[in-house]
């Protein structure tokens, strides 16, 4: 009995725990074990549901995860679920795409535009990623030929994913992206030069190889200056178009600004634009450019003034003397390389004539630009500062040569003196030894 | 009027030049099969000379500082009158002098003219050897060239990647991390200073030993002229061998001369420090069986760093052929064909390797 009245008063006594009743205790426990899962599926977070399964898949939709992963957006942070919703933490198929999840179980080619262009669009979003990204390239593909078609039902024309790539898209800048500057024209190509696929378009597929066989090409590929244009520079990307008759010229004149002006300025412009003739496409071509020669302009058979001009008019007679001003220049040049790759074989030191000759290149580069005013006087101050160069390095291979030639005759006659001095030297010695045997 | 009785006269008064006269002529050189090769140090002596006058007329317009090296050597070979001809003697002339320094020292070593009591001769030798390479390695820089600053670059590296004194090496090679103006002023001091100062002192040893212990005999020679004693022939030095002599000079500076002129020595292009090595870089021919082996040694060798394990060989195999004479005396047959056999792997490991350097892209 004491003992029931011990523990009872032990009851009344006993402090409350933490101050809490118990009641409260439990709930606290039980609010604890509530959170946790939350806290514990977001921690699962870092394993890619989606991935684990579609990874391991032999066919569509398969997903390789190291291209995956390697992609820009994995990069970024973005998952599966960024673009096709669901769950990726969950790990049971039903859940992590169910309905509740929000799974879009297959992206159409109708939904990928407005798809990439709800994050690429959204100004305040993207600055988060790369503050200086462009944000108008949905803008720009709707008033593209892509754009326009896509938007009259066209399901052919590109979308997004048929240049960038689908899971494993790289940034432009990076080689292996499809949009990198070297992979520009064969993604193109892969539509455009595909005359099946382009049946209907009623536009030529030849552009892919005659690109590849042009100047622009060389320097992009060969030469590899990724400053040379490709068919995104001319044509643009999102908003990618033809340029038409009246934009060509100021297409190109973004990179060959100084032909612009002057072609501008000159006869052509206005006769060009009457007669509905491109500007520069006209004497250059589009997609096949070649290095220009001097052999365009001219009179002879391989000249594009005659395709215009005839005999005994003023733009013949002015291009008969362009062609004329430039082989005589040229000719100069080449006449002093020449002379000067002489002497250099031979030894002599004209690394200073070859310096100078850089400089009347130069002027021939400069009057080759000139040319694009179709005006013979302007092209002359050039011709006439570079011939007087080619004149001055003529005289130094010249002068290089002379030298040679008389350090020869100098080590002629040293040779001989050696010589001479060796056949005394020899009848010396005989003699000195011939006295002293006696 | 002074005439030359009178002149010879007042200087053997003040020098005893009859004195040093009798002593030449009582010198003798030995006359058999293999005399021609006693040539070869009086060719590269007087190359040495050549050296040092053309040297002292190139210092007239050079200037050792990165910005003005090359522009001066350029402004020597266009502008200066002759100075082509005194620039390409100089750097043909250095080659020539290299080659014939090293023909010198293997006929010795093949006349076994290194024996007692010529230890001394051979170890003074080698060193001139040393000193004619450095000249070789620092003047090579000199004209701040591309192919000539780059090669400088991996020329120092070698030695710099030699255990526990191989950075200080470099450091003090260099004048600093890399080759650099710091480089350039240092070489030339080398070049021009130090180089000049030590070779004098061992030319001036090397004569004087060769003046002491006299012209080595071929053993072979010798034991033939042992057996047959009237075959055994001299000549005195003065003056029959020094006329001769002569004459291998007059010949000497026609050679240089036509190289001179039909094949002036190339400058090159500027160096750029900032440009990325030409390819094709390598050293002069007289270093290319060391940097050639180094390039055909494996990364790895054992345990060991295939290059160092390289350097420390050729440390070793130069240290063994300087101290030949202490280890060959007067030894057996077979002991004797063992270092003959050993002098000639050395001289076809030198020429093939070279050549394979040349051949190797």
């Amino acid at each position: 009995m004491a003992i029931v009245q011990r523990s009872t008063r032990h009851q009344e006594h006993a402090p409350r725990a933490s101050g809490m009743p118990r009641e409260f205790a439990w709930y606290l426990l039980a609010f604890l074990l509530w959170a946790a899962f939350p806290l514990a599926r977001l921690s699962a977070q870092t394993t890619n549901s989606c991935l684990d399964c579609h990874s391991k898949l032999s066919g569509p939709p398969q997903i390789h995860s190291a291209e995956y992963l390697a992609g820009i957006h994995a990069q970024k942070g973005l998952t599966c679920t960024s673009c096709h919703g669901g769950d990726s933490s969950r790990q049971e198929p039903t859940r992590a795409k169910g309905a509740i999840a929000g799974h879009n179980r297959h992206v159409s080619r109708n939904q990928i535009p407005e798809l990439c262009g709800k994050c690429h669009s959204n100004v305040a979003y993207m600055r988060g990623f790369n503050p200086s990204l462009r944000t108008d390239q949905f803008s720009q593909y709707q008033t593209s030929m892509h754009g326009k078609r896509f938007a009259k039902g066209d399901r052919k024309v590109a979308v997004c994913t048929d240049c960038h790539g689908v899971h494993d898209i790289q940034p432009p800048g990076d080689q292996r992206s499809k949009v990198h500057p070297l992979n520009v024209a064969q993604t193109c190509a892969r539509c455009h030069a595909d005359a099946d696929y382009m049946k209907g378009y009623d536009i030529p597929t030849t552009q892919a190889a005659d690109y590849a066989a042009s100047v622009h090409h060389d320097a992009l590929v060969l030469r590899g200056d990724l400053s040379a244009p490709t068919c995104s520079t001319c044509h643009g990307s999102h908003g990618a178009a033809p340029p038409g008759v009246d934009s060509v010229a100021r297409v190109c004149s973004t990179c060959h600004v100084f032909q612009a002006q002057l072609f501008d300025s000159g006869p052509h412009k206005d006769v060009f634009a009457t007669m509905g003739l491109p500007a520069c496409v006209t004497c250059h071509s589009n997609h096949r450019i070649q290095h220009p020669t001097d052999v365009m302009i001219g009179t002879s058979a391989g000249s594009v003034c005659i395709h215009c001009h005839s005999e005994g008019d003023a733009g013949f007679v002015a291009a008969g003397t362009i062609h004329a001003r430039l082989a005589e220049l040229d000719a100069a040049m080449a006449r002093s390389e020449d002379l000067l790759g002489r002497a250099e074989r031979s030894g002599m030191e004209v690394s200073e004539a070859k310096l100078a000759q850089s400089e009347g290149r130069d002027y021939l580069i400069k009057a080759r630009v000139e040319l694009h005013a179709a005006d013979a006087a302007k092209v002359d101050p050039d011709i006439q500062a570079g011939l007087k160069v080619a004149e001055k390095t003529y005289q130094a291979g010249q002068n290089a040569m002379a030298e040679l030639s008389y350090r020869r005759k100098g080590l002629l006659v040293s040779v001989a003196t050696i010589v001479l001095v060796l056949i005394g030297l020899f009848l010396m010695i005989r003699k000195l030894e011939s006295r002293s045997a006696k | 009027m002074i005439d030359l009785a009178t002149t010879r006269a007042w200087l053997d008064e003040h020098f005893r030049v009859d004195e040093v006269i009798a002593l030449l002529r009582e010198k003798t050189v030995p006359i058999h099969r293999f005399s021609y090769f006693y040539f070869l140090g009086g060719m590269t002596l007087f190359l040495f000379i050549l050296q040092v006058l053309t040297g002292i007329l190139l210092l007239l317009y050079y200037r050792p500082t990165p910005n003005d090296a090359f522009e001066s050597v350029q402004y020597i070979m266009t502008q200066v009158r002759f100075g082509w001809l005194i620039r390409s003697i100089h750097s043909w002339g250095a080659n020539l002098m290299i080659l014939t320094a090293f023909v010198h020292m293997f006929s010795v070593f093949f006349m076994k003219g290194y024996r007692k009591p010529r230890e001394l001769t051979w170890l003074s030798g080698i060193g001139l050897l040393g000193i004619v390479l450095a000249f070789g390695f620092s003047g090579y820089l000199l004209p701040w060239n591309t192919l000539s600053y780059f090669a400088t670059k991996v020329g120092t590296d070698i030695p710099g990647q030699m255990p526990v004194v191989g950075k200080w090496i470099l450091m003090f090679l260099r004048g600093g991390e890399d080759v650099t103006g710091a480089t350039l002023t240092r070489f030339f001091g080398f070049h021009v200073a130090l180089l000049p100062g030590l070779a004098t002192l061992f030319v001036g040893l090397h004569l004087l030993l060769v003046q002491r212990f006299g012209i080595s005999v071929p053993p072979n020679v010798e034991a033939e002229w042992r057996a047959k004693p009237a075959a055994s022939r001299e000549m005195p030095f003065f003056p029959n061998f020094l006329l001769r002599e002569l004459m291998a000079w007059y010949i000497a500076l026609a050679i240089l001369g036509a190289l001179a002129a039909f094949r002036p020595w190339e400058l090159g292009m500027k160096a750029d420090a900032f440009a990325p090595a030409p390819p094709g870089i390598r050293p002069e021919w007289y270093f290319m069986f060391m940097f050639q082996t180094l390039k055909l040694l494996p990364a790895k060798i054992l345990f060991l760093d295939g290059e160092l394990l390289g350097i420390l060989g050729f440390g070793l195999a130069g240290a063994v052929w300087t101290l030949l004479p202490f280890f060959d005396r007067e030894s057996s047959g077979r002991a004797q064909r063992f270092v003959a056999g050993a002098g000639i792997f050395a001289l076809s490991y030198i020429v093939v390797l070279t050549v394979v350097g040349y051949l190797a892209k």
